[in-house]
């Protein structure tokens, strides 16, 4: 228990980290960080291969999207760096506080322990039963978004070839 | 629900709280369309390994990371598409200020 406390504490300074780092590129790279701190749970929690897709997916690829469109953009001048950094404190300096106010009211809040879990019926135990059988309408829908989003990021890079030209 | 689960259920759920609410101040309180997506993304990671928690205490890991793998799938294409976007409307007006697109038409 101990080591999933630790884990989750380092994952909300991580998170905390990438919303209120005042350069985009160490934000990416505090939502990685969050990403792998994530799957190091989602395994201790029984559940490997989403903890694997969740590591290469989301801390590899979706990692590799922002820092390629962080470097596509215009770098911030020292002064607007300076104007930024000031403007942020000023708005983001309440996150910590917010934090620490809901975690005491959760602590405050005495949710009762003796709520009965609704009944489940008997499923496959096997993820592939579950993902080919059971969840079979999940797959197509994933084809269908994923060719969706594949042509939406082709359609906006051809027109900023176009704007380009 | 039994003492383990409901410790691991109370332990788990209040870091996930926590999250969830991280990604939902930056949401709220950013200006820059690339840290919105990342505010995006955390509350997307909350609801993740709330789904493998419930999964978890359940006994049905397998159904949970079925449709973890989904969300996955959808959190990667909005995170694709909603960068090309970012970058669509950086080339537009040389800014990353959500505010900039207010003078969009329509």
């Amino acid at each position: 228990m101990n080591i999933n406390l630790t884990f989750l504490i380092l994952t909300i300074i991580a998170a905390l980290w990438s919303v209120m780092g005042r350069s985009l590129l160490k934000a990416t790279i505090g939502l990685a960080a969050t990403s792998a701190l994530i799957s190091i749970l989602i395994f201790r929690l029984d559940s490997p291969l989403a903890a694997v897709f969740e590591l290469s997916v989301c801390t590899g690829l979706i990692t590799a999207v922002f820092v390629s469109t962080i470097s596509l953009t215009k770098p911030l001048t020292h002064k607007e760096i300076l104007q930024a950094s000031k403007d942020r404190f000023k708005r983001y300096w309440y996150l910590p506080v917010i934090l620490v106010v809901i975690g005491i009211a959760l602590v405050l809040l005495k949710v009762r322990q003796d709520f009965i879990m609704a009944p489940v019926p008997a499923l496959q135990q096997d993820v592939r039963d579950v993902l080919w059988n059971f969840r079979r309408l999940d797959i197509l829908g994933q084809v269908i978004i994923l060719l969706a989003g594949a042509l939406g990021v082709v359609i906006l890079f051809e027109e900023n070839k176009r704007n380009e030209r | 629900m039994n003492a383990n689960s409901w410790q691991l259920f109370s332990t788990f759920g209040f870091f996930i709280i926590l999250l969830f609410a991280c990604g939902a101040y930056c949401l709220v309180v950013t200006r820059n369309m690339i840290r919105a997506i990342i505010g995006i993304e955390l509350l997307i990671k909350a609801v993740t390994l709330l789904i493998i928690l419930a999964g978890k205490i359940t006994g049905r890991t397998s159904l949970a990371q079925g449709l973890v793998m989904t969300i996955i799938v959808i959190e990667v294409v909005i995170a694709a598409t909603a960068a090309g976007i970012a970058l669509w409307v950086f080339r537009h007006t040389d800014s990353l200020d959500v505010r900039s697109l207010r003078s969009l038409k329509g």
